[in-house]
Parts: structure tokens; sequence; C-alpha cells
């Protein structure tokens, strides 16, 4: 087996054992990365030369902790990612590496500090091996929106990973490393897990700390993470959550320990739990092997002992205009900072104004310039009401759906996107049309529960299909449980692609 | 209803962007049909409900107003297009 292929869990208990060093995992990882990602593009950077030297240095940790500790007690609960590469979606600082966010306004900024999310992994130990592709601010749903190239598809590299987070899930899909973060705002980690294969979570909205995040719907945003499986995700979401002093929206809310049954010989079992499926998100016009396959995975946690029924989620239609107001309002005001005075590049002009002005202009792609003018527009005196004041009414009428759901059920199961990944190129100059990918994914960022997005099979071009499974704030545990159980029993999780 | 050229400038310099004549054209429309589209709200009787201000349940926390280590100045002004000692330097902005 090549050591590209372990998943993140097998990656760690071949590090434990001995089987493996750091420095030959990152290795292998840094030569799959040269070989793919001339065909690929998942990277916006690589830092090959401090990673090894990363690697280098916790195998020589863990030769020294191997004579204190030979069991490595203290290491599983300490630094469980000792010498473990991962990737990070260009939205999120790590000090002394480039962080562009896929914007051109951003070209050459080095942030010099580390989000908070990349801190608590690099704390347990994980090494960073790169930077990854994303939509421009992570406003898009196919990685076209990045000023630095379109992502490729590994499953078929004429068409999208998906997006924002389209780098994170290529990599991860083409074994480039066992695990990545994201960004999910209205479903920019579920919609690339799906449309590559791997699993994905997005988190309870105030669970993982933004600090560190280039802010883009502050309302929404949320940092998550992408592996193969719900087991490594698990791992992930567990060392990164929690409450930070430097993002007060986070939440002292204990992180129940994700009880996946490990160690039974028995298959794990869900009897006792619920899942609606809301008759809303099996829409006409979407593909008929979404919605095939979510049915058959749906009747797989039926036989895992899951109790399913029929809901109703009635406001689900009004969440994509909601969200289209509500983010570029947010937008808007976040993104006033880039100004070509304090970081980033500065266009010349005669005066400060005009400063602003053509560096803006001219450094801002286009779906970033009409996200800022349509929430300039909606936040504009005499349209404030009509438009964001609406917008967060209705938004209103959409947590009450969950929370009604949930009084009833554990968890909801739906499609996380109408389609398996769409050609590049598709939506060609049609913004709405793109939007119209995010139907099924806004809503749970609306609501700021969470949603774990998982692959549940192929269609007939052999693209992946996911499902997502949407739970109760800080109920994260709950549906890993529910996706590690599916993955037992099925093995769309470890199909790779040709590449 | 579709937004005036006038509208789409006074949108862009209230944002800040310095928009071709192409680029003008091509928003209005596109805004326009954006603006459309999320007008199926206005459908929702909202007359009696609150609108978001948190999905939260529990308040937001303050931490306690102490000082703590924080960015060196030769951090912060490492990323700027243009310095002088200790400043951020802009063309005049008072004649």
């Amino acid at each position: 087996m090549e050591l590209t292929e372990f998943s993140l869990m097998q990656a760690i208990s071949a590090l434990f054992h001995g089987e493996t060093s750091s420095r030959e995992l990152t290795r292998a990882c840094l030569e799959r990365i040269e070989r793919r990602e001339p065909s690929l593009h998942a990277f916006l950077h690589l830092a090959a030369a401090s990673a090894l030297a990363q690697a280098e240095a916790a195998d020589r940790e863990r030769v020294a902790l191997r004579r204190t500790d030979p069991q490595f007690t203290d290491l599983w609960s300490t630094k469980p990612l000792l010498g473990i590469p991962i990737a990070v979606k260009d939205v999120l600082a790590v000090e002394g590496l480039p962080c562009t966010a896929g914007s051109k306004i951003l070209e050459g900024f080095v942030p010099p500090f580390t989000a908070t999310s990349v801190k608590c992994l690099q704390k347990a130990g994980a090494i960073v091996i790169g930077k990854t592709n994303t939509d421009e601010f992570a406003m898009g749903s196919s990685t076209e929106n990045s000023a630095y190239g379109v992502t490729h598809n590994p499953w078929d590299e004429s068409r999208v990973p998906g997006g924002s987070s389209g780098g994170s899930a290529a990599a991860v899909a083409a074994r480039l490393v066992p695990a990545a973060l994201g960004t999910d705002t209205g479903g920019s980690v579920r919609q690339p897990a799906s449309f590559c294969g791997v699993t994905g979570l997005k988190p309870s909205y105030g669970r993982v700390s933004r600090y560190g995040l280039v802010a883009y719907g502050s309302s929404l945003d949320c940092v998550g993470a992408l592996a193969r499986t719900a087991e490594d995700v698990a791992i992930l979401f567990q060392i990164m959550a929690g409450r930070d002093l430097l993002d007060a929206t986070t939440v002292e809310a204990p992180v129940p320990k994700i009880d996946f049954g490990v160690g039974t010989d028995s298959c794990p079992s869900l009897r006792g739990l619920n899942i609606g499926v809301p008759q809303e998100y099996f829409v006409r016009g979407m593909q008929a092997e979404v919605e095939a396959g979510v049915r058959e995975a749906i009747r797989v946690l039926e036989g895992l002992g899951a109790e399913i029924c029929e809901i109703s989620l009635s406001h689900t239609e009004y969440a994509l205009p909601v969200y289209y107001i509500i983010a570029p309002a947010e937008a808007s005001a976040n993104l006033a900072r880039y100004d070509g005075i304090r970081y980033g590049p500065r266009l010349e002009a005669e005066s400060m104004w005009d400063i602003y002005y053509r560096t803006r202009g001219r450094k801002f792609g286009a779906e970033v310039e009409r996200r800022i003018m349509l929430g300039t527009y909606a936040l504009s005196a005499g349209y404030y009401d009509a438009y964001y004041g609406k917008a967060q009414k209705v938004r209103t009428l959409i947590q009450r759906d969950f929370e009604q759901a949930f009084e009833q059920v554990d968890a909801i199961a739906a499609p996380v996107a109408p389609t398996t990944a769409f050609p590049i190129g598709a939506h060609g100059d049609d913004p709405l049309a793109m939007y119209l990918e995010d139907v099924f994914t806004l809503p749970a960022n609306l609501a700021g529960v969470p949603g774990l997005a998982f692959p549940v099979g192929f269609d007939g071009t052999g693209l992946p299909v996911g499902m997502q499974l949407m739970g109760k704030h800080f109920r994260e545990d709950v549906l890993l449980r529910m996706a590690y159980a599916y993955q037992q029993v099925t093995d769309w999780h470890t199909w790779e692609p040709n590449l | 209803m579709p937004l005036s050229l006038e509208e789409v400038e006074h949108i862009a310099t209230l944002a800040r962007l310095e928009l071709s004549a192409e680029e003008k054209a091509r928003y209005r429309e596109q805004l326009s049909a954006i603006l459309d589209y999320v007008d199926r709200l206005q459908e929702l009787d909202t007359a009696n409900i609150s609108p978001t201000a948190s999905v939260l349940a529990a308040e937001g926390h303050l931490r306690t107003d102490e000082p703590r280590p924080g960015l060196s100045c030769e951090a912060l002004f490492g990323n700027a297009p243009e310095t002088e000692g200790k400043q951020f330097k802009i063309p005049p902005v008072f004649e």
C-alpha cells in the first residue's frame, strides 16, 4: 500500500507503530503533489521545504518520546497528529505562508499570525504542507472564481471540483494529503466534498474559531474539515472545536466524545436515532442519479437501525434569496478593509480616494465586485428594510423550520447539490445559475446548524454522488456517528479516482 | 424593476469601485436579474416575525480587558505598500 493511500487514521496508526516516518509520509505526499498538481492545480502555495523540516523534527520528537513513554500514552491525548501533513484552504492565515484568498487584492500578503483552527492542529503535531485553491474570497461554487486559475476535479479533469473549498476537496480526493481544512459560508465544504467524493464537515456556527479566517459573511462563516472518512473528520473536528478568546462568537459548549463503538466486532447500530427526509430537498429538475443515490443511502441508514420519516422544511425555497442578500451585505462590509493602504498591492493615483477606487476596481474579480455591489445596495439608504431587514426576518422562519424538525428527529438527510460535478465553464457568465448550485447547502448556514457531506455512490459517468446530514446545534457527534456507521457497511469512501 | 445606469454608478461610488463602461453595463443587467430573483421574499408575510440577530442561543461572552502580547510594529507594517517610520504613507488628503 502506498503511503499516500493512508486515511488520516491509518497514517496516525502507521506513525505510532513505527511502520513509517513522518519524513517518508511527507515526502510521499510531496512527490504525489509534484506528479498530479500540473493537471489538478489544487494548491496555490506549497511549503515543501518547511514541511520536510517539520517532519524531521516530528520524527526526532517521536524517537525522544519513545524513551520516556514507550506506549505513547500521552501522545494520543496531546499530539495525535504528530508529523501528519495537511493542506489548508488559502483563506486561513498561516504565519509566514502567503494568504491570497484566491484574490489579486491579497497578492503577496504574508500574514504575521496563524488562524486558531490551524494553530490547534499544529499544536496537535500537524504539518501544513501547502495552501489550497479557492474561489476568490470563498465566493463561488466551482473555484472558477479564483484569480489564480480553476482547480480540476480528480474524477474528471474537464469538470469543476466544486467550491469554494475546491482545492482542499481535490487534494484529499487525489490522495495528495490525508486531510485538509476548508470553510463553509453557504456550502463551501460540503458541495466540493460531494463533487470530489470525500467526507466534509461544516460544524455548528460558534463551534470552531474563525480567528485568522479571511472574513466573508460573518454570521455564516464556519471553518470545517475534509478527509476520506467520517472518523478522520471527527479527529480534526475534536481538535479544533472549542471557545477561543480571539473569536467572541465561539461558545463554551462541551464537545461530546464521539463514540464510534470502535473495538467491538459487531456493526455499529443507529437504533434509537430518527432521521428526517425533507420533501423540499427532492425537487423537479434534479439529477435522477443523485436522488436515487441519496434515497438508497437513506435505506442503508434505516438498515443500520435508524427510524426514517418524512418531514417538511417549508421555507427551503426562500433560503437562496435570503442568503444572496445577507451574505453579500456582510461581504460588502467585511471587504471594505481592502484599500491598498495597509496591506496588499496598491495602484498608485493622485489622491487617496482614487487609490481606493482604482485598487479595488482592478484587483477584485467580477464575482466579488458583484457581491460587494449587491450588498452595498441592500444596505443603502432607502433599501435596508426591503432587502436586509426582510431577509433577516425570513431567516428567522428558516431557523424555526429546523427547530421544529429537530423536535422530531436527530438528523436530516438530504442531497448536497442537485447534480454531480458540472463541466468547467458550464455556467458561463450567469451568476444566478451558479447561485442555484447552493440551494441545498445554504439553509444549514442560515440556521447555524452542522452539516456533514459524504459519498454515497457514483453517477453513470463515474462522478461521485454525495449526501448530507444536518443536525441539531452542537450535535456534530450524532452526524459523525451516523456517517461512520454508514461507512462501516459501504465502501464508496474508499474509491479512488483513476488519475 | 431593472437598475438604472445612474444607480449602478451610485452603488459603485459607495463601494469605492472603479468600473469600466462595459462592467457597468454588465453588472446593471446581472444585478437586476439577481434583485428580481430575491424579490420573491416579498411574497411572505413577516409582519410579526423578528429579524434574526444571532443563530446562537447563548449570548456572546466578553473577555476581561487585560493587556496581553500583540503583534509587533514590524509584523504589522511588513505587508504595507508604503510606510514611513511607524506610519502608513498615503497621498495628501488636505490641501
